[in-house]
């Protein structure tokens, strides 16, 4: 039997993604699903396709992907409910306001559009906000989706095209050579590893757990019109060490709303912790009083995978293993809905040996090793 | 205290029983409680607070669960939308 | 924050009998129950009115319970708990809304059943009802007098059903059990066995002299007025002939599922869909006891005998011939469970376009081809809404054989700040201030 091409473990919406980037090209493509495809960090996350400038590799590479997100947007399903919401940057004070002017810049020179607003304004587009915060910044590229529908979307498509989809875990990955847990063996010249945060197939694949809880609300429309978040959310992604929680609240096509955020370490738990919801609950009522009358549906928890250096891993396991038939796309922290598209063409230019729309180096896995530390250095 | 009472439902002023349920208030004025996500109009179904399709909007707070609910005067009761 | 030595969820005949026996042997004990009183389903009162008929036996359950010392908290709704020993209420009130959290040393979940829904076409016409549902809802001030009605479904609920609408002035014109006569025949002849039974049967049948009682049949559609979205008439089937049948209402349930989320969300271990429990209640896990239908369904007695068995074994004290008693209702809950089996062609009720999950409306045609409810869930949304599958669910597992997989807090929707665990009683502010947040 000729080897597939390419196999991708994981069918959630970065595996699915980049399944279906490697049919359009007319590789025979394995997806390997252990469990519901898109059940995992994929279906606990909030859909948010968010620029972000942590970095300038970050900021890269999440304006790259959701140029992408744009450019198909009028070609997802309605199930999808993709969404040109845009993100309002809230400021509570005057030093946040600052930073927000920053941010304009920043976001300027780097061609993403971002207008400042005054507290006026804010009352304007939000009037479920409190009174007296300081104004923010409004994005109005981003959006918002539903990320299940959407993986869904890539999956079905890898399928018309050609993509086979094997409903087992995979127990192990090397040289090549993925062994199902239904006895079945598969080969392939290339594997890819997009498991969210279940290394067991490359143990020293350099994954942290930051885990995080959602809650949604029965349906509110025209309660909240942008995306909101609040200018401490990137000082709480920043950190790699405490327990934080930011506000940050997401309109649902429904009508729903969907309310983060937290971040714990070394909590592998995945029951929701009433502390740190509490904290979650009373960030997001400070910011929207309103809101802690409003009905309560589901809470859920997740794990993000988090690197320690912020950015994901996109490329060739070299450097974190001899095997040179491993490729990973991992370790995406809050932004794998948003970076979804963009991964797939990264690891698909990078498996073709082509330039990439973006300089695809700082997401190179092999950075993360000793001698690339000391080069750095 | 009063035999019956008399409350809005979707502006138009009902008589009921003291005693009387919001959903089953819904149901002897011949209102939907409320309107599903593809437009058809719903009552109670399950009358013990489980199903939600009882939902209305009472005194302009939406999705109360009208079957655990009963009439008090002056309510003003509308048809989820 | 209150403390309390027995927690009952529940107050049910099951909840009333274990908060009694415990409260009588000494311990502290508060029951708690969403309803606005106590009674759980199959007593529920009417709250419009005078009761047509004195319920004895609850009315003395009712009185013993308020002798015994043990507080009955209705109006809280349990939507979180954990093993180790706190619970979490929410309920609104006349004058407000409360949370509160409760520390118990041992736990007795009563919580009861509901009735399955299975899809049909039509079912969600206004005019259609869940059989219990019907019956509640006339007990809550609904008045089908006059009103043409067809009772449908299976279960000895359906009889006791038809006998309270009748009582109210309803024409009912039809009793439809889907249960064959030769299936129903053994649990008929059991009720010769249990005379208190079949007295209460012939009651329901005396009313019923009208009505024609069909065995074997069944509702496969619910029909429109042509006047606009309302029941006009169902068509029935026997297997062979098709017929229609005009009414205004329609109060159709197929029997009862457990309501064992609170006790999946703890922990508890299960026995197929049911609490798995010992001869004195207990569940597998320490100091959580569970009683009634959530350990199988078994009726008003047996839930009775189980209340009190774990009551008295919340107090450490055990009664032999209430175990007989209760092995005795097991051998009547299966031949019940047997009796009301329902039939094979009651899989062939749907259609592709006939919505399933009625909070999202799902069709059924969308709900085919996934690998199973998780993955169903996520991708058509089915189960997401306000009801979290109660409705959906055991239809679902029906149809497609899926079983929900897990469950979360909140076990019912509440507001936002109930979430927030806090160590004091919090009292949330009126509703009503939202309004002018609003405005």
């Amino acid at each position: 039997m000729k080897p597939f091409d390419v196999l991708i473990v994981g069918a959630g919406i970065v595996g699915s993604a980049v399944a279906r980037e490697c049919a359009r090209i007319g590789w025979r493509v394995g997806v390997i699903e252990g469990g519901t495809p898109a059940g995992g960090a994929t279906a606990a996350g909030m859909g948010h396709v968010v620029v972000m400038d942590d970095s300038p590799a970050q900021l890269a590479l999440t304006a790259f992907s959701r140029s992408l997100w744009q450019q198909e947007s009028a070609q997802l399903p309605k199930s999808v409910e993709y969404e040109g919401r845009g993100t309002i940057w809230v400021a509570a004070d005057d030093e946040e306001m600052a930073d927000v002017r920053a941010r304009q810049s920043l976001y300027d020179e780097a061609g993403v559009q971002a207008r400042v607003l005054t507290a006026a304004d804010l009352a304007h587009e939000e009037p479920n906000l409190r009174r007296g915060l300081a104004g923010g910044l409004v994005v109005p590229g981003d959006s918002v989706v539903y990320p299940p529908a959407a993986a869904g979307f890539y999956l079905a498509e890898a399928r018309r095209l050609g993509a086979e989809v094997f409903f087992a875990r995979a127990l192990s990955a090397s040289q090549g050579q993925v062994l199902l847990s239904d006895g079945e063996r598969l080969v392939a010249e290339r594997i890819v590893l997009a498991v969210g945060t279940e290394c067991d197939l490359l143990p020293a694949l350099p994954i942290q757990k930051r885990k995080g809880h959602l809650v949604i609300t029965d349906r509110y429309p025209g309660f909240v019109h942008h995306q909101l978040v609040e200018l401490g959310y990137l000082k709480s992604a920043h950190k790699i060490a405490a327990d934080s929680v930011a506000f940050n609240i997401q309109p649902r096509q429904t009508g729903q709303l969907l309310l983060g955020s937290s971040r714990q370490y070394g909590n592998e738990e995945p029951k929701a912790d009433a502390e740190i919801l509490r904290r979650m609950i009373d960030r997001a009522t400070e910011y929207m009083p309103g809101l802690d009358k409003l009905s309560v549906l589901r809470v859920w928890t997740g794990f993000r995978a988090a690197t320690a250096d912020k950015l994901p891993l996109i490329g060739p396991a070299a450097g974190l293993s001899d095997d040179r038939s491993l490729w990973l796309a991992a370790g995406f922290e809050g932004l794998g809905i948003t970076n979804a598209p963009g991964v797939a063409r990264l690891l698909v230019d990078g498996m073709l040996g082509r330039e990439s729309a973006i300089d695809a180096a700082p997401y190179l896995p092999a950075r993360l090793t000793e001698p690339a530390r000391l080069a750095r250095a | 205290m009063r035999e019956t009472l008399s409350l809005t439902i979707n502006g138009a002023s009902r008589q009921v029983a003291r005693g009387t349920t919001v959903a089953a208030a819904m149901l002897l004025a011949e209102q939907p409680c409320r309107i599903s996500v593809t437009g058809e109009p719903r009552t109670a179904l399950c009358g013990m607070g489980i199903c939600f399709e009882c939902r209305a909007v009472v005194n302009g707070v939406p999705h109360r669960r009208t079957c655990q609910l009963l009439c008090e005067q002056d309510m003003a009761v509308e048809t989820n939308p | 924050m209150t403390r309390t030595e027995v927690l009952v969820v529940g107050a049910g005949p099951a909840g009333i009998a274990a908060a009694t026996a415990a409260a009588e042997k000494g311990r502290s004990v508060i029951v708690l129950d969403d309803n606005p009183s106590a009674g759980g389903q199959i007593w529920r009162g009417a709250t419009v009115g005078v009761p047509r008929r004195a319920d004895t036996q609850k009315q003395r359950a009712i009185e013993r319970l308020q002798r015994s010392g043990a507080h009955l908290l209705a109006g809280h709704c349990v939507f979180n708990a954990d093993a180790s020993g706190t619970l979490q209420t929410f309920g609104e009130t006349a004058s407000g809304s409360v949370a509160e959290e409760f520390r118990f040393q041992q736990l007795v979940l009563a919580t009861g059943a509901r009735e399955r829904f299975l899809p049909f076409p039509g079912w969600t016409l206004p005019g259609v009802f869940g059989a219990g549902g019907l019956q509640a809802l006339v007990k809550g001030g609904y008045s089908v007098a006059g009103k043409r009605v067809v009772v449908a479904g299976t279960g000895p609920l359906l009889l006791a059903v038809a006998a309270h609408l009748a009582e109210d002035g309803a024409l009912v014109s039809s009793v439809l059990e889907q249960a064959s006569l030769a299936q129903l025949a053994p649990f008929a002849a059991l009720l010769w066995e249990h005379p208190a039974k079949l007295v209460q049967a012939a009651r329901f049948r005396a009313k019923l002299w009208k009505t024609s009682y069909r065995t074997g049949c069944w509702v496969v559609e619910a029909i429109a007025a042509t006047g606009g979205p309302r029941l006009a008439a169902v068509r029935v089937t026997d297997g062979n002939r098709t017929w229609t049948e005009p009414c205004d209402l329609l109060a159709c349930g197929y029997h009862l599922v457990p309501n064992t989320e609170l006790a999946a969300l703890l922990g508890c271990k299960f026995r197929g869909s049911f609490v798995q429990v010992d001869n004195a209640q207990r569940t597998s896990l320490p100091n959580i006891f569970c009683a009634g239908e959530p350990t199988g369904i078994a009726g008003l007695d047996a839930a009775v005998v189980q209340g009190e068995i774990a009551g008295l074994a919340c107090a450490g004290r055990s009664d032999a011939s209430m175990q007989e008693c209760a092995a005795a209702e097991r051998v009547f809950a299966s031949r019940m469970e047997k009796a009301f089996a329902l039939r094979p062609e009651l899989h062939s009720l749907p259609r592709p376009d006939m919505i399933v999950c009625r909070c999202e409306d799902v069709r059924y045609d969308s709900l085919r081809g996934h690998t199973g409810w998780t993955d169903a869930k996520l991708q058509t949304r089915c189960g997401m809404g306000p009801c979290q599958g109660r409705i959906c669910g055991p239809a679902i597992e029906h149809l497609l054989g899926w079983r929900p997989v897990s469950v979360r807090q909140p076990l019912f929707p509440v507001p936002l700040d109930a979430l927030c665990s806090h160590d004091e009683t919090r009292k949330i502010d009126k509703l009503s201030e939202l309004i002018e947040e609003k405005a």
